[in-house]
């Protein structure tokens, strides 16, 4: 990687709220989709005719689509309590970085065509037209937003920053200025069935290597099926399970898991990803072409349940919206919950005596472990309030001896995003990448140094790639960063249990 | 974008990657590696040759661990981990071997 051209903020262990620096990350922008990419999706290739009233005539359409935009456009009261609460703003200082101001870059747009005050009184009510400038400034800070809204949990009113967001970029793609990183991604998985364009061939290799390679190491012949009519379980994964570290080492986690349970299950290579960048971009009808082609997968192969891999903005998608994109589940079993989470499932084994494991394999390991931040605020796991932060926690101390927080206001509803989600993990975006990771980095090195922490685990391919590509900058080793089920992996006592 | 070498236009992506996976060659490999502060030594060549070589059968490039391994096997046990990949390429084996080895960027969660 090419040296950074910024300064990386120093480790002290503190969060600190940064002086004001207006403009500091406005030349951030992502890199702009070619034409192919917006075609395939079904928006327009470049930039149309008379874009700006195209663009305010999308707004109108999602301000009747979606009532919960016209609530935040209009419920604001400038109180100021999100100001300080995104990762961005405190890691860059540039006021256009708060939550609010974010946020008005589509409200005063929203006053000039869409609020009484506004069209009659146009700047002097706040109100703008929209316009270039207008524009850059959304394609810059729209996709200096994350969507993982910490903001909405301190704002009085719930406002959610993440929905205006993906509607800014809704309006953006629909008048042709699409993002490259999530159209390109998304042509690839609506074509080849995963982000990475990883092909059946290559897949199939990846797993026989895997199976060689843990037969090896253990002495256990555990299967990564592929393609299997008639297993019992279909296992959903991000494709990065398939191609980066430590991801592996969770995938090899869920094998074992699945080996030791005795349970049927597969893999597919029509659906052999988990990831649906369509939320990051706000588009329906994409995120309901991606997830449809899991329901297809289950149908053809026969299975009774699914059961998804760690990834977190794919949780959200799973958990809260797969039942209206892709249900109903009538030809699942009814007795599995759908989605099951692969965390639940695992907690469920070991509550159930069906995995034998050696905590003390882990003893080198002092844990600590980040809430990926859309299973953290948009989701739920397991039959119980706070069962997406209990559940991988339980799975920690079932497999761990060592495990320690981090501090109270950076976990559980309250975490700091990764810095790289929403479809911001992509080179171009590098400064904002390192610099939102700093409350993290902060927090992390805090209980590094006070209680000797070495493993911070996570359950998102998202969090795990940006993690093991910035943290260095600021001085940690990438191995910092873990599977949750790399964890179980290394504890599970193969051969240990029957299964149940 | 492109990059001008002994008379032939490489026509590069935003970020540097060759557009024409079939136009590399070790010239532009070396250029490609300067750009990104890489001296090649044989030892870099020996991952570069092989991401060609899987890049060729299954049009990606191979997982990190099956590289890992390949490398352990060529270079020997000591070598054959992610820590020795991240020495000759700081900026990962995924990325910037990939670009010097006139790979497509790899895209996703990575």
């Amino acid at each position: 990687m090419a040296k950074l051209n910024f300064e990386v903020e120093e480790l002290t262990g503190e969060i600190k709220i940064p002086a004001i620096n207006p403009g500091a990350t406005a030349h951030v922008k992502p890199n702009p989709s070619k034409d192919e990419h917006n075609t395939a999706l079904g928006f327009p290739g470049g930039l149309v005719e008379n874009w700006e009233a195209k663009a305010v005539e999308k707004m109108g359409e999602l301000l009747g689509k979606y009532k919960s935009l016209r609530v935040f456009m209009d419920s604001c009261v400038r109180c100021g309590s999100c100001t300080d609460k995104c990762h961005y703003f405190i890691g860059t200082g540039d006021p256009n970085n708060m939550p609010v101001a974010r946020q008005e870059l589509m409200r005063k747009v929203y006053r000039r065509n869409f609020n009484p005050g506004g069209k009659l009184l146009g700047a002097l009510a706040g109100a703008e037209d929209m316009s270039q400038s207008v524009m850059d400034q959304w394609n810059s800070y729209f996709h200096q937003c994350s969507q993982c809204r910490r903001c909405s949990v301190y704002c009085p009113y719930g406002i959610d920053t993440a929905e205006v967001s993906m509607a800014a970029r809704e309006i953006m793609n629909s008048v042709g200025i699409g993002q490259k990183y999530c159209n390109e991604i998304l042509g690839k998985v609506t074509t080849v069935g995963n982000n990475l364009g990883l092909q059946k061939a290559a897949l199939a290799n990846t797993l026989e290597f895997l199976e060689e390679d843990v037969e090896e190491e253990t002495g256990h012949a555990v299967k990564f099926p592929l393609d299997v009519k008639g297993a019992d379980v279909l296992l959903i994964a991000p494709s990065a399970d398939f191609f980066s570290s430590p991801h592996i080492e969770g995938l090899t986690g869920y094998a074992k898991v699945f080996h030791e349970a005795g349970v049927s299950w597969t893999i597919s290579s029509y659906a052999s990803e988990f990831a649906n960048f369509g939320m990051f971009i706000g588009s329906f009808d994409t995120m309901q072409t991606v997830a449809k082609r899991i329901r297809d997968a289950a149908i053809e192969l026969g299975v009774k349940r699914i059961i998804v891999g760690e990834c977190g903005h794919a949780w959200r998608v799973a958990y809260s919206f797969w039942h209206t994109l892709i249900g109903p589940w009538d030809f699942l079993d009814p007795k599995y919950q759908t989605p099951t989470h692969i965390a639940e499932f695992t907690l469920d084994l070991i509550q159930r005596g069906g995995l034998k494991l050696d905590k003390s394999a882990n003893d080198e390991r002092v844990v600590t472990f980040h809430d990926s931040c859309n299973v953290a605020r948009a989701s739920r796991m397991g039959d119980m309030p706070g069962g997406q932060f209990e559940i991988p926690r339980a799975v920690i101390r079932a497999v761990c001896n060592n495990f320690v927080e981090m501090d109270e206001n950076t976990i559980r509803e309250f975490t700091y995003c990764c810095g790289g989600g929403g479809g911001l993990l992509t080179d171009e975006l590098m400064e904002i990448r390192v610099k939102g990771v700093s409350p993290r980095a902060q927090a992390l090195h805090e209980v590094m140094e006070r209680k000797g922490v070495n493993t911070m685990a996570a359950i998102c391919a998202i969090c795990k790639a940006q993690f093991t590509k910035v943290l260095p900058e600021y001085g940690f080793d990438m191995e910092v960063v873990a599977s949750l089920h790399q964890l179980v992996s290394d504890a599970i006592i193969l051969g240990g249990k029957p299964g149940v | 974008m492109s990059i001008e070498l002994n008379g032939v236009t490489y026509e590069t992506d935003e970020d540097g990657y060759l557009v024409n996976v079939d136009q590399w060659n070790k010239d532009v490999a070396v250029v490609l590696a300067k750009d990104e502060g890489v001296e090649m030594s044989d030892n870099h060549w020996e991952v570069v040759d092989f991401l060609r070589e899987y890049y060729e059968e299954y049009k990606i490039a191979p997982m990190i661990r099956i590289l890992t391994k390949a490398i352990g096997k060529k270079l020997g046990k000591e070598k054959g981990n992610t820590k020795y990949l991240y020495e000759l390429y700081p900026g990962g084996p995924a990325k910037q071997a990939c670009k010097i080895a006139g790979l497509p960027k790899p895209t996703g969660c990575v």
